[in-house]
């Protein structure tokens, strides 16, 4: 057995090397409690739901989310009509037609977001030369994830820091790597006017909208988890099993 | 004359198979009568634990390929829409993608463990050498099966890592010319990395039988370093050894489970979920971890070609390994000069892969350089000089004398 200690702190050691990878970018991050952390956590679906919302009246008049179809919100909560419903108020390109020409029509569930700049260099030219990143993936795709982008929302300072030299265009932002972005402080108290009537501070707002962009990164999250605990339940007795048997056979040799 | 060969099998199919192709004979005796020394500890399920991974990779593999386009106008769309609406196909990818790393764990582990008990020396030097060779290629498979997904470390890493053979004099230039199929990191590049990581695991697959066939010549070594004598120092390999390796398989397949349900992003690196643009560079472009400790060689060297040739001479110094220990006793248990030293290398290892992920600059500069000189003085200077220094303890007569009557020198080896 102290072999087998010794392996499995030897495996220990060498995962710590993955974290070290990611430790020299650190910033100092505003880290939340999330419902979805953890080995049992799931994704809180009404504050998905509102950070959809949140998404869909503040964020998207700047940032795509291409890689998303619809329908992909059924995993938040959303029923059948509603999801034909919310994919109809979405014009989408389609076509050609027997004419050849290309022709709009309305959504569809299983068409994926439509982007609100139809390529990069148009989106650069309307935000000053900054490009707004695709939200598809943007809590797997920053160190710190959803805890990152929460701070990043809520981290703009105005007016910046004294010392701070922000040129032209660019606003302050604790946690933005260089502390210059293009983007403004777009949350706003009452931003937005919640359905299910939560207060939308700016907070709020930031933690809803963090928590969708965690599902939308991850549609799979709460199945992957649920799945986990089967699989890893199921090893553990096969391993109680696999090492009873071990040791009974074992105990015969002399 | 051309007589059809006895066979002892009962099942008349199994018997008409057997006496025409042996297969089944050479299985039972391979697998069911292979004298296992009888006290090998858990560190020996390493082998068996790498040989389930690679089959792991490649059923995995086989069905991510089916999915996925090697374009650079694709790829990185074409593996979300593996994790988002391919029936299972975030189980497929993360399973494959951790199992990279649970891979090269089992393979350091394993390595180790040879290094320790000296499984290297005489007669298994082939096997060692074959391992090595393994070894490597599994490298150049990891690093081509991280470029598919084409984000952006993808991308700057494949960079990186083939423009280090433009170091060479005169041939350099040509090779990364081969690599890339033009004059950068584009689409030829990624279409053959795709071809050569679907390839290479096949190619591992026939390296490893012919390293089990190796090994299976001359016996596994054990943890006292000394042959078995008789059958009373074996155990035959099934039931004795499959369940034992059985069991250490099932608790690997919890820590890999725990990655790949819970935590199925740890070991990779954010920015790979941001599409490769050849135009925008990484803040610090670090390979996956199982590298760290070559990048931080071939980093802590000031010089290119030097980096590089320190960076693939750390490896290739393995396969001279046979010859470069000297001395005639196998396991460190009975070497307590040596396993002190083994501990430190051991240690080195950990200390150069943080620093390799650290940035090449400071004191992280300065220990990679301390980390990187005790690595070639171990293997270069120490080993050769210890074998013949070193008053080696004495070793047990048999490995059942010393099992069974818990001799005085069978100490455990934490007592180091």
């Amino acid at each position: 057995m102290r072999a087998l200690k010794t392996a499995i702190l030897s495996a220990a050691l060498a995962l710590g090397l993955a974290g070290a990878a990611q430790a020299s970018e650190a910033v100092h991050l505003d880290k939340q409690n999330w419902p979805h952390s953890g080995v049992f956590g799931t994704i809180d679906k009404a504050a998905a739901q509102r950070g959809f919302q949140v998404y869909k009246e503040v964020c998207s008049a700047c940032h795509s989310m291409r890689l998303v179809p619809i329908r992909t919100l059924a995993g938040i909560g959303f029923k059948d009509d509603e999801l034909k419903a919310l994919a109809a108020g979405y014009e989408v390109q389609a076509g050609p037609n027997d004419a050849g020409e290309m022709f709009m029509r309305p959504g569809l569930p299983a068409d994926r977001f439509p982007s609100p700049f139809p390529n990069d260099n148009a989106a650069r030219a309307a935000n000053n030369g900054a490009l707004p990143p695709d939200l598809s993936l943007i809590a797997k795709a920053r160190v710190g994830g959803e805890d990152y982008i929460y701070s990043f929302l809520t981290g703009f300072e105005d007016p910046a820091p004294a010392g701070v030299n922000l040129m032209p265009g660019m606003n302050y932002n604790k946690v933005f790597p260089g502390h210059q972005v293009g983007m403004p402080n777009i949350l706003q108290p009452d931003g937005v006017t919640y359905a299910d009537g939560t207060k939308a501070t700016v907070e709020q707002e930031a933690k809803d909208v963090s928590t969708f962009l965690t599902f939308v990164a991850e549609p799979h999250l709460d199945e992957r988890k649920q799945m986990g605990v089967k699989v890893i339940l199921f090893l553990l007795v096969l391993a109680g099993l696999m090492y009873a048997s071990k040791r009974k056979l074992w105990s015969t040799l002399h | 004359m051309a007589q059809a060969q006895a066979s002892k099998f009962k099942n008349p199919l199994v018997n008409w198979i057997d006496s025409r192709l042996p297969i089944f004979t050479m299985l039972d005796h391979e697998y069911n009568h292979y004298p296992m020394p009888r006290n090998v500890n858990y560190l020996w399920a390493f082998g068996a634990i790498a040989g389930i991974m690679l089959v792991v990779m490649i059923a995995t593999g086989l069905f991510l390929a089916m999915q996925y386009s090697s374009h650079t106008s694709l790829a990185f769309d074409s593996v979300e829409r593996i994790m988002r609406d391919v029936n299972y196909g975030w189980l497929l990818r993360y399973v494959h993608a951790n199992g990279a790393s649970m891979f090269f764990i089992a393979v350091y582990i394993h390595m180790f463990r040879g290094l320790y008990y000296g499984s290297y020396k005489a007669p298994r030097e082939i096997l060692w050498i074959l391992g090595v060779i393994i070894f490597l290629v599994m490298m150049g498979t990891a690093f081509m099966g991280y470029v598919l997904p084409w984000g952006q470390m993808s991308f700057w890493g494949a960079t990186v890592i083939t423009n280090l053979f433009s170091a060479f004099p005169i041939v350099g230039d040509p090779i990364v010319t081969l690599l890339w199929g033009g004059f950068s990191v584009d689409n030829p590049t990624l279409n053959r990395f795709f071809a050569l990581h679907f390839l290479l695991p096949f190619v591992l697959l026939g390296l490893v039988i012919l390293h089990t066939a190796a090994l299976h010549v001359c016996g596994s070594n054990n943890p006292l370093g000394i042959e078995p004598k008789g059958p009373q120092d074996t155990v035959p390999f099934n039931p004795y050894v499959t369940l034992k390796d059985g069991f250490a398989v099932v608790v690997f397949f919890i820590v890999f489970a725990a990655f790949v349900f819970f935590m199925p992003n740890y070991m990779g690196h954010p920015d790979n979920y941001i599409p490769a643009n050849p135009l925008v560079t990484p803040a610090h472009i670090v390979p996956e971890w199982y590298f760290l400790p070559f990048y931080a060689i071939l980093r802590a060297i000031p010089d290119k070609l030097g980096g590089v040739i320190a960076m693939f001479g750390s490896i290739a110094l393995l396969l001279v390994l046979p010859w470069l220990d000297t001395s005639k006793v196998r396991s460190c248990k009975f070497r307590p000069i040596y396993r002190q030293f083994f501990w430190i290398l051991a240690i080195d290892g950990l200390v150069l892969g943080y620093a390799g992920a650290m940035p090449a600059e400071g004191s992280w500069l300065l220990i990679a350089r301390i980390g990187t000189f005790y690595y070639f003085f171990h293997f270069l200077v120490l080993l050769p000089v210890l074998g013949k220094l070193e008053r080696p303890l004495p070793l047990p007569n048999s490995i059942s004398e010393a099992v069974l009557k818990g001799g005085a020198h069978a100490k455990p080896m934490e007592k180091a």
